[in-house]
């Protein structure tokens, strides 16, 4: 590997994580007040917001409108100030339009949509720093909104990214580790069945080293169960004492 | 009566990401403030009990004889009644004037923006004036703020709050453009502002405008060296020293007050709901001496030549002490440093 050694000797990344150690993750639902449901996350130095408005009528064309169940509508949108290099369009180009498409892929898959036929429900994500596995904390952001604003979906839905380098898989990568090229696999979990909502991976890695990256990932998405569990109780505990219960 | 709004609790909007930001970054330390603030929505009974000032994140105070209203081109939509608006406009005119000491919080409703520098050196831009380089790019309001933003929908705003940004800051008066030269009519400095709006919820320009003057007051700009070889071609050469970097004079760096006319009264940090009521509101930008700088009427009513004004003489007043308490937050939140409690949205 040129230049940056990803991994240590003593089995140490960049940042000096463990290679399945995730980064320091803080959520906290229902920050705006105008909102139906919203969420802050942040990844490491990866921070997210999530916006729910919903589930509302159809917007716009009535054409779009499904009989069976309701259309999710996803928006993904990052900062112009969220990376180094300062971006001309917070969204409306290629990368974020994918991203919305998988977003929206991901959430029509844990969102019971068909209990709000005819309906819509919003989904805005806005990246204000970017510093690797936005996909991942866009979604983890995404359910926690989603739960704030009483969306009845199948399991919450958590995602990590997993790399990898040296016959060894990493879990959440950062920037740096993304930039270096090396094959990256982002992976959404509804962990209490352990099904897949979405699964894509970039670049190059032999058949026989998917399964280790794919575990790892999976881990590392339980891992985020674990902790956007614990917000999610926490949030309801604070709402529940405001009430006087 | 829950009187949420007067707890004394100073927003500490300002969000530095100097450090936060860790990536590689070409030219170090981009400024970011966010206005974040408590306060809520006017409810009619409180609007009327109340008779507070305005409030802007940034910790202000309240002026003596205003109360608020008034709404600004497209925002977001807010669904009041007749009867309701009624009960606003009463509880602004019958409010009774009472001082408040100075220094009293004033808070954003639900409205929070952040603000960014970034800033680019042109490479060998020929014909350059001295030292012009302000640029407000495009503020982005984000669907967060409203679905009515989604797509292209925010655009309109956006143009509109670019445009009032950029009249009041990109003149020597208020920003000192001469410290942006790198050498003269060849190379300067490039400030970008950008804006992102994540929650409307009243009083757009006045909580931009702090967010705005807070960032710039936290940018740090690399020093340059201009060095010249013998064939007369310029080379820049850029401190290695992360820390070696001049900063921005803020002092004249004028903010916006908004004062809106519910009724035959006027009102500074208006709600949405109290926007909703209001027929027209008057932009003024005033410096921290008190010398407007900038004035615009917006909405669809129309002032008398006279309430304009008396709204100047309040925005003046107003805007004198939201500077000293601006400056006085901004310098507390520098003197703390690296102990510097971040406010943000976990805080």
């Amino acid at each position: 590997m040129a230049g940056l050694e990803l991994l240590s000797d003593q089995g140490y990344r960049v940042d000096g994580r463990r290679a399945g150690e995730l980064r320091k993750i803080q959520a906290r639902m229902g920050v705006f007040a105008q909102a139906d449901g919203s969420a802050y996350i942040e990844q490491g130095n990866t921070k997210a917001l999530a916006v729910v408005y919903g589930p509302h009528e159809i917007r716009g064309s009535r054409a779009r409108a499904l009989p069976d169940r309701a259309l999710v509508n996803c928006q993904y949108s990052s900062a112009t100030f969220s990376t180094g290099e300062r971006k001309r369009r917070p969204h409306g180009d290629r990368k974020s339009c994918e991203m919305g498409l998988q977003l929206r892929q991901t959430f029509e898959a844990a969102i019971l949509t068909q209990l709000h036929p005819r309906s819509q429900i919003d989904i805005y994500v806005q990246v204000l720093q970017a510093d690797g596995g936005t996909y991942a904390a866009c979604v983890n952001a995404a359910t926690l909104a989603v739960l704030d604003a009483g969306i009845p979906m199948r399991d919450f839905v958590c995602a990590c990214s997993a790399g990898f380098v040296d016959n060894t898989a990493l879990a959440d990568l950062s920037h740096v580790e993304e930039a270096a090229g090396g094959p990256q696999l982002a992976l959404a979990l509804l962990p209490a069945s352990g099904q897949i909502a979405l699964l894509e991976m970039d670049a190059r890695l032999h058949e026989d080293h998917l399964e280790q990256v794919l575990e790892a990932a999976a881990r590392a998405a339980r891992d985020v169960h674990t902790l956007l569990d614990r917000v999610v109780r926490q949030h309801v505990r604070e709402a529940s004492t405001l009430l006087g219960d | 009566m829950a009187r949420r709004h007067e707890a004394p609790r100073l927003p500490g909007l300002v969000q530095t990401r100097g450090g936060a930001q860790e990536k590689p970054i070409e030219l170090p330390a981009v400024a970011a403030a966010a206005v974040a603030a408590g306060a809520a929505a006017a409810q009619a009974d409180d609007a009327r009990a109340r008779g507070r000032g305005g409030a802007v994140g940034a910790g202000a105070t309240r002026a003596d004889d205003v109360r608020r209203a008034g709404r600004l081109g497209s925002m977001a939509s807010v669904a009041l009644s007749e009867a309701e608006k009624v009960y606003i406009v009463h509880g602004v005119q019958v409010a009774t004037p009472r001082r408040q000491p100075p220094g009293f919080p004033w808070r954003c409703g639900w409205r929070r923006a952040l603000a960014s520098l970034g800033r680019r050196r042109p490479g060998g831009v020929l014909g350059l004036p001295d030292s012009l380089s302000f640029s407000v790019a495009s503020p982005c309001s984000s669907a967060n703020a409203t679905p009515e933003f989604e797509g292209r929908g925010g655009d309109d705003l956006g143009t509109e709050i670019a445009n009032t940004l950029y009249r009041i800051f990109n003149n020597k008066s208020s920003v000192d453009l001469k410290s942006l030269c790198i050498s003269p009519r060849e190379h300067c400095w490039i400030l970008y502002v950008d804006v992102l709006l994540l929650e409307c919820g009243g009083n757009l320009f006045d909580t931009i405008c702090i967010a705005v003057k807070a960032a710039l007051f936290n940018t740090r700009i690399p020093r340059v060296r201009v060095l010249e070889d013998e064939e007369g071609s310029k080379d820049i050469e850029l401190s290695d020293d992360p820390y070696d970097c001049i900063r921005l004079s803020v002092e004249n760096v004028p903010c916006i007050v908004t004062l809106c006319k519910i009724g035959y009264r006027h009102v500074v940090d208006a709600t949405l709901q109290e926007e909703a009521c209001s027929l027209a509101s008057l932009l003024v930008s005033v410096t921290s001496t008190g010398v407007v700088t900038c004035m615009r009427k917006v909405g669809k009513g129309s002032l008398d030549p006279e309430s304009i004004f008396e709204m100047m003489e309040t925005g003046k007043r107003v805007g004198k002490v939201l500077h000293a308490s601006l400056q006085s937050v901004l310098h507390k939140e520098e003197s703390l440093g690296p102990k510097r409690q971040k406010v943000g949205f976990l805080g």
